[in-house]
């Protein structure tokens, strides 16, 4: 059962991501997106971190997603012309680096993770997933960049709203 | 059976989608969204690995992720929106003054 879910969950996020990449309309391109994070979420349920599912839907497909709906229908989503139209060297001498380091970082996982032993039993892993021990390890062990986290948001904010004004002065 | 080398797979597949997404891509928008692929291919990273050493400390990484990414969406729409007020155009070959 897990394995029938890992695969459709994790086919849709490989579609999605492609789509992502290749679609010139960048409307459809948002919707994959909150796709790809939606199988996304199913894989961390699977994972038994229920928490950060919890968060990936609300964060990323919730407000993360709707600001940069927002922002296309703010500007007119221009359509790009064709992929490969400009400087076509340089696009497949991207693809092929990256394919080439694709495989090479699969070919050092099946190497390394492929007879590993699992070292966590089904019920602690189910235990740490909660948010009462997401919750205890953030405000004991990783408080100051807890505290940290609030400034970057709080700058974030101020910076955005100062970027977006009609006239810097 | 073990999944941690498939859903290692999995990520490692978005990201390098991801890098090309940034690399080939002129849409701006469409960059940024190849970043926040990229960004959630290292969350599910840390999320398996989590979960499979039994380790809670990578979903708490996972969540100071989130809140980075975050930011830096609102940072770099603020940033795309007023360039786009400035030159009426988000594609990224037609923005270079900072070019030497």
């Amino acid at each position: 059962m897990e394995v029938i879910l890992f695969a459709v969950f994790a086919s849709i996020a490989v579609v999605s991501s492609v789509l992502v990449v290749t679609r010139r309309n960048p409307v459809i391109a948002a919707l994959c997106l909150i796709l790809n994070f939606g199988s996304l979420a199913g894989m961390y349920l699977l994972l038994s971190a229920q928490f950060i599912a919890v968060v990936q839907i609300i964060v990323y497909a919730g407000a993360i997603m709707v600001l940069f709906l927002f922002v296309l229908m703010l500007l007119r989503p221009d359509m790009e012309r064709s992929f490969f139209r400009h400087d076509p060297l340089f696009k497949w001498a991207a693809i092929i680096v990256s394919v080439f380091t694709f495989l090479l970082l699969v070919y050092a996982i099946i190497l390394t993770t492929f007879n590993a032993p699992i070292l966590a039993n089904h019920a602690k892993t189910i235990e740490i997933g909660t948010v009462e021990a997401i919750g205890k390890e953030l405000f004991s062990n990783f408080l100051l960049p807890f505290e940290a986290i609030g400034f970057v948001l709080l700058s974030a904010t101020v910076g955005a709203m100062l970027l977006s004004k009609k006239k810097l002065d | 059976m073990n999944l941690l080398p498939f859903y290692l797979i999995v990520s490692a597949f978005m990201f390098f989608t991801g890098v090309i997404g940034v690399m080939t891509r002129r849409n701006a928008i469409i960059v940024f969204m190849s970043i926040e692929l990229m960004l959630n291919s290292a969350n599910l990273t840390f999320v398996a690995f989590s979960s499979f050493l039994g380790n809670v400390s990578g979903q708490v990484f996972v969540f100071f992720v989130m809140a980075v990414a975050a930011a830096e969406a609102a940072v770099g729409l603020a940033i795309i929106i007023s360039i786009y007020r400035n030159k009426m155009t988000a594609n990224i070959d037609e923005i270079n003054i900072l070019k030497w």
